[in-house]
């Protein structure tokens, strides 16, 4: 195998097997959107209506197909509704982070003061505290609920975003063409956003689609441990949660939500290494 | 190289310091502790006598000042609920989650970084594509979620294992699977990368060329040159690891630092949240430190300074 070996190496460093999963990915991904914009339709239950006389039915049941839940709720309808919230709380977090964290990044980039100096010491802090650990103590402190989800992991979140940024904004800066509408007089506002934002902006998609499937993971995590969304409403995490009580009676509680929480993470994860490849093979997240 | 030490264990309070002020803040600005802790039917007497007891009813510099003074001696009052020392509590629970993440660590390097060079040496071969597609599959896959199914099959279905707690090695097989799995996919994922960066750098084509065999030039010039990126994820990881137990401590009933944190958090009991924060962002910085100290032994190019 020795001489083979030689040859193989000058491929660029990708992954094969993975070249034809950017259409699961995208598929994946397609059908959570579906299913959290197509809810209400594709399901005729009510994910909150409890109807305790058809509790803990297995999947197929009686016109349920993934079964119910120990109130008799349509577990179908509930997982659909989870994939509403779970992508909604991932988009909005994703959002902020970015537009937070990618403009306190461009400010550290350009303001070689003492602000950014302090900025880049907080985000040192941060990062000194694993991520979902901070999110949840933000969380437990803020207090529980929708919003305050979302801020809890923007909080714990922004920090990526700002690193990145910052570091590819004291590259650029350095190239010919920035330098020249420099000298010619450009205004250091117009310079960020005309000529090093459109050069930025790739590494902020790709962090911001690789973050997006940690956004759901961890929200689900922190939902699931007892803050963040709370019961009734269906969010993956605290129906999985609620599901350890029933694991030696009704294995489908615990299976379906988890499966659609994992195929969702998966198929944003390969749409985002597809990103990463087709846009910023260098960038490490 | 003592400068450096110097500086960075000087960073390294600062880090501390300025973790236990955010909480320290934060639990303060979110409302009165005593009132979010005790039970909706106390009497107004108890509350003030407790709140005067523990010196909630002092200004704040002066309840800051008397905090800080207490962290440096590792003394963060005592807990809430338990009314014992809160530093001694985490402490208790601390060789349990020590010896969860070991082997943890131990299973995620025995199994991710061979498969991670294997499938960068045999690549595109059919182990390449397996590997793949589990370590895509390992990173996607919710660890709590991964827990609560092999809880289903091992302990409901097989009757093999034990559903949580803590006490013969049968205890720690599930827990170390989880919180080792979402490790051990990234492991191996930069493993491979790095492994085949190297492979196609000029040293490996003339190690080649003069005829070493392949074992050598994997062995050797490769697995060398390639541990700084593994290394450095490791470290970075390490702490996640941390993060994870607190999920994987939760599901398996581990009675670890983790699980302590998140029933702490829901009790609302504060001097165990900060004597938490307090152990945890230590240990992470000290493992960062310690991560850096290995690049300069592993790459003497590298100057610490």
């Amino acid at each position: 195998m020795g001489g083979s070996g030689g040859a193989r190496v000058w491929r660029r460093p990708g992954t094969r097997a993975l070249s034809n999963e950017k259409w699961l990915g995208i598929g994946l991904t397609l059908t959570a959107l579906l299913a959290a914009f197509a809810a209400s339709w594709l399901s005729p239950h009510d994910p909150l209506r409890t109807d305790f006389p058809q509790s803990l039915q297995p999947p197929g049941a009686a016109g349920h197909l993934l079964g119910t839940d120990q109130l008799g709720r349509d577990l179908f309808a509930r997982v659909l509704h989870g994939a509403r919230l779970a992508l909604f709380i991932g988009g909005c977090t994703v959002v902020l982070t970015a537009v937070v964290g990618g403009s306190l990044g461009l400010v550290a980039g350009f303001v070689e003061r003492w602000p950014s100096a302090v900025l880049m010491r907080i985000a040192d802090v941060q990062l000194s505290f694993p991520f979902i650990l901070l999110a949840m103590t933000i969380n437990a402190i803020v207090g529980l609920g929708l919003r305050n989800i979302i801020l809890s992991l923007s909080a714990a979140g922004w920090v990526v975003y700002a690193r990145v940024v910052r570091g590819e904004v004291l590259s650029v800066k350095q190239r010919d063409y920035v330098q020249a509408a420099a000298a010619l007089g450009m205004s250091r506002t117009r310079l960020a956003v005309r000529h090093v934002l459109p050069n930025v902006a790739p590494s902020i998609i790709v962090v911001a689609s690789l973050q997006f499937s940690s956004f759901i993971v961890a929200e689900a995590a922190i939902s699931f441990l007892g803050f963040g969304i709370q019961p009734p409403t269906p969010a993956w995490g605290s129906m999985l949660s609620e599901s350890r009580d029933f694991v030696y009676v009704a294995w489908w509680l615990a299976a379906f939500p988890g499966a659609a929480l994992a195929l969702t993470a998966l198929g944003v994860n390969l749409l985002g290494d597809w990103l990463r490849d087709t846009m910023d093979p260098k960038l490490r997240v | 190289m003592r400068a450096y030490v110097v500086s960075r264990l000087a960073q390294t309070a600062l880090v501390v310091f300025l973790s236990l002020t955010a909480v320290f803040a934060m639990v303060r600005l979110s409302g009165d502790p005593v009132l979010l802790f005790m039970p909706m039917d106390i009497q107004a007497k108890d509350v003030n006598e407790f709140r005067q007891r523990l010196g909630f009813n002092d200004p704040m510099p002066v309840q800051y000042a008397r905090f800080l003074a207490g962290a440096v001696r590792g003394d963060f009052g005592d807990s809430l609920r338990y009314r014992q020392d809160a530093m001694g509590l985490v402490l208790e629970r601390l060789p349990a989650t020590l010896l969860l993440a070991g082997t943890s660590l131990l299973l995620t390097f025995a199994v991710a970084v061979p498969l991670g060079v294997l499938s960068a040496v045999r690549r595109d071969g059919l182990l390449d594509h397996v590997a793949t597609i589990s370590t895509v599959l390992g990173q996607a896959t919710p660890g709590f979620w991964l827990g609560l199914m092999l809880i289903y099959l091992f302990s409901v279905q097989l009757r093999w294992l034990p559903t949580g707690g803590m006490g013969g090695v049968a205890h720690l097989v599930m827990p170390t699977i989880v919180l080792a799995a979402f490790y051990a996919a990234r492991v191996a994922r930069l493993t491979r990368s790095a492994v085949l960066e190297v492979l196609g750098e000029d040293y490996i084509l003339t190690a080649r060329a003069k005829g070493l065999g392949e074992g050598r030039v994997i062995g050797k010039h490769t697995l060398r040159n390639s541990a700084i990126p593994i290394v450095t994820l490791a470290g970075l990881e390490a702490g996640q690891v941390l993060g994870g137990a607190v999920i994987t401590e939760t599901i398996f009933a581990w009675p670890g630092l983790g699980r302590l944190t998140v029933q702490a958090l829901l009790n609302r009991d504060f001097p165990v949240v900060l004597a938490a924060v307090f152990f945890i962002s230590l240990m992470y910085t000290v493992i960062n430190l310690v991560v850096d100290l290995v690049y300069g032994w592993l790459d003497p190019r590298v100057h610490l300074r």
